[in-house]
């Protein structure tokens, strides 16, 4: 079982939180001038990292804001949490 | 059908094939006779192609690339030991209940040879069609679930609906009553889908590879992917050495992107741990395949006794290979509440493996943006029941240049021509 600090709440256990994917990706734009290959990276391909991986979480059963956090995704450890217009924070590899 | 005479003889004459006059000839010599299934080779400095991944995909593309295509000095590189991935974490289950044509056709080519493939590699794989009903628990399931059905039939995929008497009769232990947690509607079955076993279906193909002259080298992991000036692969660098090839076949499931950032192109694919679990064994109690729409939990009672359980992944990015508790808990009280019995049952043991996750739910197979690299991944929750068809059409391209017809309109190309084949929905379970 995970245990996140929501940025808001304090530390409260998985089940209140979803996980909304990959962060930081940028929308193309604009439309007609994105290729349909640029078009279909922005939409399917995705980092998936063996490792730290930033990523969107929302606290679903809480305070239902939006939030970033840094995960291993070889441990489940979290490394860091940041708020939405927070700059994304430099992690080891 | 492969089963020919004549292999069977050459297979009697020499005594190294598996059959009851061979069982019989070795327990009267003490059973000194029986060797290794497969050899341990050292790796050789060069092979005509190599097959990066030693689970069922990689060992039974291996094993086509030698028997259809002539292709034997090949080698699979394993980076822990065959049919350790999610090879052997699924629960086992094999059926072709798709939707889309394109879907059908691939996954029922690979029920076929699922059916013979005892025969055509002389290993008992206990493929067994128990038949596999589909649950619907709400009008809106079962509309669902006649849609279903209907696409089915008009593919060639034999299945039926059944009324919630006929269920009851088939699943006795499921609480069909109006005041269940998840009153069941109706449902379909799919009578040849059922179980497979799945270490036997690894190394039957391994030792079927092994005999053809392929190289199964375990304990070797791929560190790095060379490519020549032109941008075609070279070669490998594994943990024990440089391997120079031409063509490389990736079937490494959730390591995929890792593989395809050594080579230098991205795939459209998340990695997920989906967990399975078994329970301690029981008397005969469930004789078919059950998966529930609702909750997408899906179970069946393994030889042993033990109900071997799936559901749905943990929805979180993970190459852990460990689940974690609300996952588990979800699809065990699912389990519980449509099967009162099985509520008090103790759990063994519990599992996960990392499963590669594609937006339409659908393979990606044939040809990479590197020259010379093939592609076998994207199979997601459900790659078990696909290893033979897996195997065929990566060998077939790998051998011919050209994609396998059924494998055709799996390519990487999809993703940004949009000719996408989404079975999220028919799959079943939340992919």
């Amino acid at each position: 079982m995970l245990r996140i600090t929501c940025p808001y709440c304090g530390p409260r256990d998985e089940l209140e939180f979803r996980c909304g994917g990959e962060a930081h990706i940028v929308r193309p734009g604009p439309p007609e001038t994105v290729s349909d290959e640029d078009w279909g990276a922005y939409l399917f391909q995705r980092q998936n990292p063996v490792g730290a991986h930033h990523e969107r979480w929302v606290h679903e059963g809480g305070c239902r804001q939006w939030f970033h956090l840094v995960r291993d995704t070889r441990t489940h450890e979290v490394i860091a949490v940041y708020k939405m217009d927070e700059p994304k924070p430099e992690v080891p590899e | 059908m492969s089963y020919r005479i004549s292999d069977w003889k050459i297979i009697w004459v020499l005594g190294v094939g598996y059959s009851g006059f061979r069982l019989i000839r070795e327990a009267l010599r003490g059973h000194r006779g029986w060797g290794p299934a497969w050899r341990s080779p050292e790796p050789k400095a060069r092979y005509d192609a190599l097959i990066v991944g030693g689970g069922g995909h990689g060992l039974a593309t291996a094993y086509y690339l030698a028997k259809n295509h002539g292709l034997t000095n090949i080698a699979v590189l394993e980076k822990g030991w065959i049919g350790g991935g999610n090879t052997g974490r699924n629960t086992t289950v094999i059926r072709s209940n798709y939707y889309y044509p394109e879907s059908a056709a691939l996954y029922d080519f690979s029920l076929k040879l699922y059916e013979n493939l005892a025969q055509e590699l002389n290993y008992n794989v206990m493929i067994s069609q128990r038949g596999m009903i589909t649950l619907a628990h709400s009008r809106h399931d079962l509309e669902g679930a006649h849609r279903w059905v209907g696409a089915m039939n008009a593919n060639g995929v034999e299945t039926r609906m059944l009324s919630v008497a006929e269920i009851k009769r088939r699943i006795p232990a499921l609480d069909v009553s109006p005041t269940a947690r998840y009153p069941v509607w109706g449902g379909f079955m799919q009578k040849r889908a059922g179980t497979g076993r799945h270490d036997a279906i690894a190394w039957g193909y391994a030792r079927a590879a092994d005999r053809l002259g392929v190289d199964i080298i375990q304990n070797c992991e791929v560190t790095g992917i060379d490519r020549g000036p032109d941008g075609a692969v070279t070669g490998v660098q594994t943990t024990r050495g440089a391997i120079a090839t031409s063509k490389i076949g990736l079937a490494v499931s959730g390591r995929s992107t890792a593989l395809a950032e050594m080579a230098g192109f991205r795939l459209p694919i998340t990695t997920y741990a989906l967990q399975a679990f078994v329970t301690e064994p029981l008397k005969p109690c469930l004789d078919v395949v059950v998966l529930s729409l609702s909750t997408g939990t899906y179970l069946s009672q393994s030889d042993k006794g033990g109900l071997v359980i799936g559901g749905g992944f943990d929805l979180y990015p993970s190459y852990a290979q460990r689940g974690n508790l609300p996952a588990a808990r979800r699809v065990l009280a699912a389990v519980a509440d449509q099967y009162p019995g099985f509520g008090r049952v103790r759990l063994l043991r519990q599992w996960a493996g990392a499963v590669d996750v594609v937006h339409d739910s659908s393979p990606i197979l044939g040809t990479s943006p590197v020259e010379g690299l093939y592609l076998n991944c994207g199979w997601g929750t459900g790659g078990f029941k696909a290893i033979p068809v897996g195997g065929t059409t990566l060998a077939h391209h790998m051998a011919t240049g050209r994609p396998h017809a059924v494998a055709a309109p799996f390519s990487l190309e999809r993703f940004s021509t949009g000719a996408l084949i989404d079975e999220a929905a028919a799959s079943g379970i939340p992919h």
